[in-house]
This record gives structure tokens, sequence and C-alpha cells, in this order.
């Protein structure tokens, strides 16, 4: 049966609330996750306070403010700093975004982080998308021809170009489907909504000459039928693209070559 | 700590598993179709119980047993369970996960849906052909 409550290993406990930053104006409040591996304890939530007046506006600024004024062991993935390579997706506010293009003043009230839900923690706001990963890569996420391969490139209309928008700015930050329920209950055989946009993907990619067999290995209870159209993906996405929708054409080209 | 033999499989092996079933959507389908097909239904279903509510009981066998009125209740007897079997088995799927449990809960929605099926049918035809 489905697991409705934290494990008693993972019951989140009070943490430290860390002292102010000296001549400190202006002050945010920040309720963050923490986990270390290493001390054998649960999880707890430390309390800090940002000063304003020497922190960016987003809430990838501040977390990057703590680490460097407050506490060095607070531990977060961090890169391109501009929502482009889906690091620093994490739970802020109870909604999964991307820190870094999440502005602190769109919080009301203190600002509470935790890691995307329901994945394996390994260090604070550091979640295992080590399945989410072999997922993208299970549905073989590349230009699968018979053709032999044309002296230039494969030719593509205009149109059917436009076919893959909405699909190739996914930079699979996993926001999408670890806010998924489905996924949460069945992320072992369920591929997620991430990997299903991407099976869309290629699915509808003109120069592609194999997908049937790409709606083969998807047509499974599991894999693609776990989906039932909750749109928590297409909710979640800081890309503002619609997995759900994609999973639904994908359900409809496999209705369409059965009837 | 030690690891269980499926943590120390690759994620990809995981993933993989048993291979695609290739099945899944001949139920996605089914279910969609006895929906629509339930809109009508249930709507003539209630208007039938309707009539026959403050009537005494021959008034009741004889409306449920004439032909009309018991192919529409055939044919919403037959969708809805057709359309509760296959919804049972989705919401087993979803929640859960230990082989033995699933496998047997699989099994008691099948042989209840037959049962209450076999019931009604019987019991509507029982009236048609008062026997």
């Amino acid at each position: 049966m489905v697991q409705l409550t934290l494990p008693k290993n993972s019951k989140i406990t009070q943490g430290k609330t860390w002292p102010h930053a000296p001549k400190a104006g202006d002050e945010t409040e920040f309720r963050v996750y923490r986990w270390n591996p290493d001390d054998g304890g649960n999880p707890s939530i430390d309390t800090y306070f940002v000063d304003r007046g020497s922190c960016g506006p987003m809430v990838l600024d501040a977390l990057i403010w703590i680490k460097n004024n407050i506490d060095p062991t607070l531990t977060f993935r961090r890169s391109c700093r501009e929502g482009v390579c889906g690091s620093c997706a994490m739970n802020i506010d109870g909604v999964n975004t991307l820190a870094c293009t999440k502005a602190m003043d769109d919080i009301k009230g203190a600002v509470k982080i935790y890691p995307l839900p329901h994945q394996p923690v390994v260090k604070d706001l550091v979640p295992d998308l080590n399945n989410f990963y072999a997922q993208y890569a299970s549905i073989q996420p590349w230009l699968k021809t018979d053709t032999p391969a044309p002296e230039k490139e494969w030719r593509q209309s205009h149109d059917d170009r436009a076919k893959l928008d909405g699909l190739y700015e996914c930079i699979l930050c996993a926001c999408c489907s670890t806010s998924c329920p489905s996924y949460w209950w069945n992320s072992d055989r369920y591929l997620g909504p991430a990997a299903l946009l991407q099976a869309n993907r290629w699915v509808k990619d003109s120069r592609d000459e194999r997908t049937g067999e790409r709606l083969d290995d998807l047509e499974d209870p599991f894999r693609i039928y776990r989906c039932h159209t909750i749109l928590n993906c297409s909710k979640a996405c800081p890309k503002g693209l619609n997995p759900a929708k994609e999973i639904a054409e994908l359900k409809k080209a496999m209705v369409e070559r059965q009837v | 700590m030690t690891e269980s033999p499926a943590r120390r499989m690759t994620p990809l092996r995981r993933v993989r598993g048993l291979g695609s079933a290739h099945s899944g959507t001949r139920d996605f389908w089914h279910q969609r179709v006895t929906s629509v097909a339930g809109i009508p239904l249930t709507i003539a279903f209630i208007v039938i119980v309707a009539s026959l509510l403050g009537r005494n009981h021959a008034a009741v066998v004889q409306i449920l047993g004439s032909p009309l009125v018991a192919i529409i209740m055939l044919l919403f007897i037959i969708n809805m369970a057709y359309h509760m079997w296959i919804g049972m088995q989705e919401i087993v799927l979803d929640y859960f996960h230990d082989e033995y449990i699933k496998l047997s809960l699989l099994v008691a929605n099948t042989f209840f849906v037959f049962a209450v099926t076999f019931a009604s049918v019987f019991a509507i035809l029982k009236l048609s052909f008062g026997v």
C-alpha cells in the first residue's frame, strides 16, 4: 500500500535558528530543509535571515548568500543561475520550481525550501535523480533512422520543425515528474511526465523512422498509463511547457494505430 | 547499511525492468467509451428507477420486465460493470505495490465484477421472462 506518512528516520525535526547578520537592514526569513547523511540524525528545518541589502532578488541568490555569509555547509545544486540548466530545481513555498527564476518577493512570509519531493535525498537540497535520468535514457532520446544518412543534413519542413516547439525547451529539471502523485507512488515503473514529454519529442520528429517502435516501448500499463491527467506537471513546469498534453498525444497515437 | 539487491542493479536495468507489456491502450480506450455510453444510460436508469417509486410489486415487475426497459437496464449493468472493473484495476495498480496483495486484489476485483453483473443480469432476465 502507498506509504502516506514519512518513515521514522525521515520525520522532520526543528533545526537551528542561525543568528542575524551584523548590521542587517531589511531581512527575509528562510526555513530550509537540512539533512546530513554522515551524522545519522533526522532531517531538520534550519532558520536563516537573509539581509536583502546585500543579496540579489532570487531565491538562489539568497541560498548562495546564506552559503557565503552564514553557513557554508548548506548544500544545493546550481549552475547557470538563469533557468537554462535545471540544476537548482527544488520545492519552494510548496511548489516545485527553479530557485534561480523564483523571486523572493513573490513569496509571502518566510521562504520554505525543501528538496524535490519523493526522491531519495543525497544531502540537504540535493535529490538523487539517478532513476529520473535513467528513465530519460530509456526512451532513447536520439534520432533513429534506417535510411542511410544523407550527405548533408536530414531535411525537415518548417511546419514539422514547428511541431517540436514546446518540447525541445525541456531542461530536465524534474520539477514536473516530482510533482506528480502517480510518479510518487510508482516512479519505479511509471516513466513520469518529463521522460514522456521527451518521448513525444522523438515520436513527433518528422525525421525519426522508429515511431512505431517508440510507441511499442511506451505502451505499458505502468510506463505511460499511470498518468491520470492530474496536471500537476503542467502547473509545475518552470519553462511553461505542457507535459500533460504531450502524454495525452502519446495516448492518442496509441489509440489511433489501433482503430 | 546493507544494500538491497535491486539497489545494486544499474538505474537503467531497474527502469527497463521486464520490458514493455505492449498493452494498456485497450483498457484506456474502453474506459473512455464506457464513460461516454454511461451518460445516456445513467440518465435512462434514473428515469426508470424514478418511475418505479411508489408503485406496487406487480407494476414494478411489469415495467422492469418490458423489453425496452429490460434492454436498457442490461446495457446499463454491463456497461457500468465493465467500467467499474477497469477503474478498480487502475486504482489497485496505482496504490498497491506488494505483488501478492496486488494480484489477489485484481483477482478479487474480477470475481466481484462477474458475480455482481451475472446476479443483476439474471434478475432482469427473470423479470423479463417471468420464469
